[in-house]
């Protein structure tokens, strides 16, 4: 085990950096113990403060498969002369999934080389799932993909994040026909720009509806409603214990 | 292909822009045709056919452009059913978010749940932990909803080809089906039957015995169906060589399920990448390699022949657990829903003897009850994608969570999305009377097309 990585000596007046610290920069994601709130603080947990945990990021080996796919892509992005550090960011291992978290602008050479290179052979495109992490600045908005390898049996996850300010990823149109509609239904829902798609419209809600709806600050609406002569708050309104 | 219309703008102003457009609602169709032969210079016209069609299984609308009656070009417009689903289960708890995803392909409920359930068993770390009596009920009960959708996807073909005879022969099949999914969970379709931990509730009395006659019965029924319709020279002559897509387009546009083996690729979920325990059971994966509607018609059918082999091993596992107390809902506490329903004076509601021992005996359970029912579990923070092999093909659910009672995210990766993509590839080249049989031969369910 290293040490953790603390802030620069000089920064703390020459005292040691004390463990942990450099978390608590992180953000803040829950307050108190039982996640209810509005009410007085009973419990005497109200003070405890939950950061943000540090990225997750696996080292090899993976296990299983998943060390013959990073070593198989790692190959044939180095004729290219990308290296596999220079286009995956990290790779996490979890839950047995394996996550390739791919920098935009490599995107489409990665997704070429898992769809053509022999010892890779990702034939199947299993679609797009757009997630939104208003939190995370920087990498908010999140395009998750799936690949299915009929060939080698294998499954991998594929994922790319862009800011806010500049939802753009390139579109895998060009590797993978069947991503056309997946892309214009996180376009939709997400609102992330997929740069080269050749018509990226909506598919889901009508041509000229305002905003993404699956965003997460896009409010879900419902209006209150009358059960047994008490009123029942709309779903996002209810109390909630995240 | 003619532009959109810009809104507000009149019916002069879209003829000037997107050329003549007619309106063809129920009135003499020698008008039209006088009317279009009028039009000089060009054959093609534009057609637009639904969403109220009947023919395009729920809300589809398809923009077709046709040379006589050849289609040069088909583009699919979907979105009139989408629902919500996927944002409202983010302000639902993890148990309430089956309520909502088994409403997304409303003919195969129960594998909307099963992906959905088995995505979260994942992050939740139980997937060794359940219970096995709710694993041969889930295999059951999938099998069976197999069956169902797959007669609720050829019945209604052989009824948009004009026979009404195929229509009712797969529906009075399917409504045995339904009988048995209202004996065992309550309700014909939308059952929210599949919970993280298991399933709602044990196989009812006399649930078994059911299952049984439906097995007597139905090998004799589906062969009657395949009697009147496999070498039907009416449907042979609609079907064959009809909406064509082999295995190389298959594979370029991301197609599983019956289309992919219809074009030979013995490629099945419950085989190659197993869940549930569908490796301890017997059945064949049937292909045919004519890659066109006739042959995934085929597939279908005998996909029912094999679901009705699972559905028999299934029942003699369930019959052959006589244990009393075997439970069906994981027994961790934390997870497992506490209250077993039972029927009384009233209606169904939790069981007395539940409501006795949480209000008169345990401090502790009450407060189980009261914390899971009202927060629900806390899921860990992370991603999974669990597909199985739905009758569509490749269906699965990415979930996230944050750590929190509420799915932070939940993705349905609806094969019949998917593969509406090959509407054009299936109807570009044929005539306009094939368009009915390429949409049908995909099997799409526009619940799950939009969710």
């Amino acid at each position: 085990m290293s040490e953790p990585e603390g802030p620069p000596a000089e920064d703390n007046g020459g005292l040691p950096a004390r463990l942990g610290e450099q978390r608590l920069t992180a953000s803040v994601v829950q307050t108190g113990m039982f996640g209810a709130e509005g009410t007085g603080d009973t419990s005497g947990y109200g003070r405890l403060q939950v950061r943000k945990p540090p990225p997750l990021s696996s080292e090899p080996p993976y296990g299983g498969y998943f060390d013959a796919v990073a070593q198989a892509l790692g190959n044939a992005l180095e004729p290219a002369g990308l290296g596999f550090s220079d286009a995956i960011e990290r790779v996490v291992v979890e839950y047995g999934e394996i996550t390739f978290h791919v920098r935009r602008e490599r995107l489409v050479e990665v997704a070429d080389k898992l769809l053509h290179d022999p010892a890779l052979r990702f034939e199947i495109f299993s679609g797009v799932s757009g997630v939104h992490y208003p939190d995370e600045a920087g990498r908010e908005l999140r395009a998750v993909y799936h690949l299915l390898s009929i060939t080698h049996n294998r499954r991998i996850r594929l994922e790319v994040g862009a800011p806010d300010a500049d939802p753009h990823i390139p579109s895998l149109t060009g590797v993978y026909p069947a991503s056309n509609w997946h892309e214009r239904e996180t376009w939709d829902f997400f609102g992330i720009v997929f740069d080269g798609h050749p018509a990226l419209t909506r598919i889901e809600m009508p041509d000229d509806w305002r905003g993404h709806p699956q965003r997460k600050d896009y409010p879900l609406g419902g209006i209150p409603v009358e059960y047994r002569g008490t009123k029942v708050p709309p779903p996002d309104e209810r109390r909630s214990y995240t | 292909m003619t532009p959109h219309a810009t809104p507000g703008a009149t019916d002069a102003d879209a003829d000037a822009t997107e050329g003549r457009v007619y309106n063809v609602a129920g009135q003499d169709w020698d008008e039209v045709i006088a009317d279009v032969r009028d039009l000089s210079g060009s054959e093609q016209v534009v057609v637009n056919m639904g969403p109220q069609h009947p023919s395009t299984h729920g809300v589809l609308r398809l923009i077709l452009t046709l040379e006589g009656e050849t289609v040069t070009e088909a583009r699919a417009s979907i979105g009139y059913l989408h629902t919500g689903i996927e944002k409202n289960i983010e302000y639902r708890t993890w148990t309430q978010g089956t309520t909502f995803i088994t409403r997304a392909d409303y003919l195969m409920p129960f594998f909307n749940e099963a992906a959905y359930c088995l995505s979260a068993e994942r992050l939740l770390g139980i997937e060794d932990k359940i219970p096995e009596r709710a694993q041969i009920m889930r295999v059951l009960l999938l099998e069976l909803n197999r069956i169902s959708s797959h007669l609720g996807g050829i019945g209604p073909f052989g009824f948009e080809l004009g026979a009404t005879t195929i229509f009712l022969q797969g529906v009075r099949l399917r409504e045995n089906i339904l009988d048995l999914f209202e004996l065992i969970t309550g309700l014909r379709m939308n059952h929210g039957f599949f919970r993280p931990g298991g399933v709602a509730q044990d196989m009812p009395a006399g649930g078994l015995e059911a299952i049984r006659d439906f097995l007597r019965e139905a090998p004799r029924l589906v062969h009657d169906f395949r009697t009147l319709v496999d070498a039907n020279p009416i449907f042979i002559a609609r079907t064959k060589g009809i909406a064509y897509l082999d295995l190389q387009a298959c594979m370029a546009l991301g197609v599983t399920g019956p289309m992919l083996r219809a074009a030979g690729l013995p490629w099945d979920l419950r085989k190659s990448q197993p869940c549930l325990g569908y490796e301890s059971y017997e059945f064949d994966v049937p292909t045919v390699d004519t890659c066109d509607t006739y042959g995934r018609y085929l597939v279908r059918m005998e996909e029912i022949e094999q679901s009705l082999r699972i559905v028999e091993q299934a029942v003699d596992r369930l019959a052959d657990r006589t244990a009393p107390n075997d439970p069906w809902m994981i027994q961790d506490k934390k997870i497992g829903w506490p209250a077993r329903l039972s029927l009384g004076p009233d209606g169904l509601g939790p069981s007395p003897e539940h409501i006795a021992h949480i209000m008169g005996q345990s401090m502790e359970a009450l407060i189980h009850h009261f914390k899971l029912v009202t927060e629900g579990f806390r899921v860990p923070a992370g991603q999974a994608y669990v597909p199985i092999e739905s009758p569509k093909g490749e269906l699965g659910c990415h979930v996230v969570s944050d750590g929190g009672t509420r799915p932070y995210r939940a993705h349905l990766r609806d094969p019949s999305f998917h593969h509406m993509q090959a509407i054009s590839v299936l109807c570009e080249g044929g005539l306009l009377a094939d368009v009915i049989p390429a949409i049908a031969s995909i099997d799409p369910v526009l619940g799950g097309v939009d969710r």
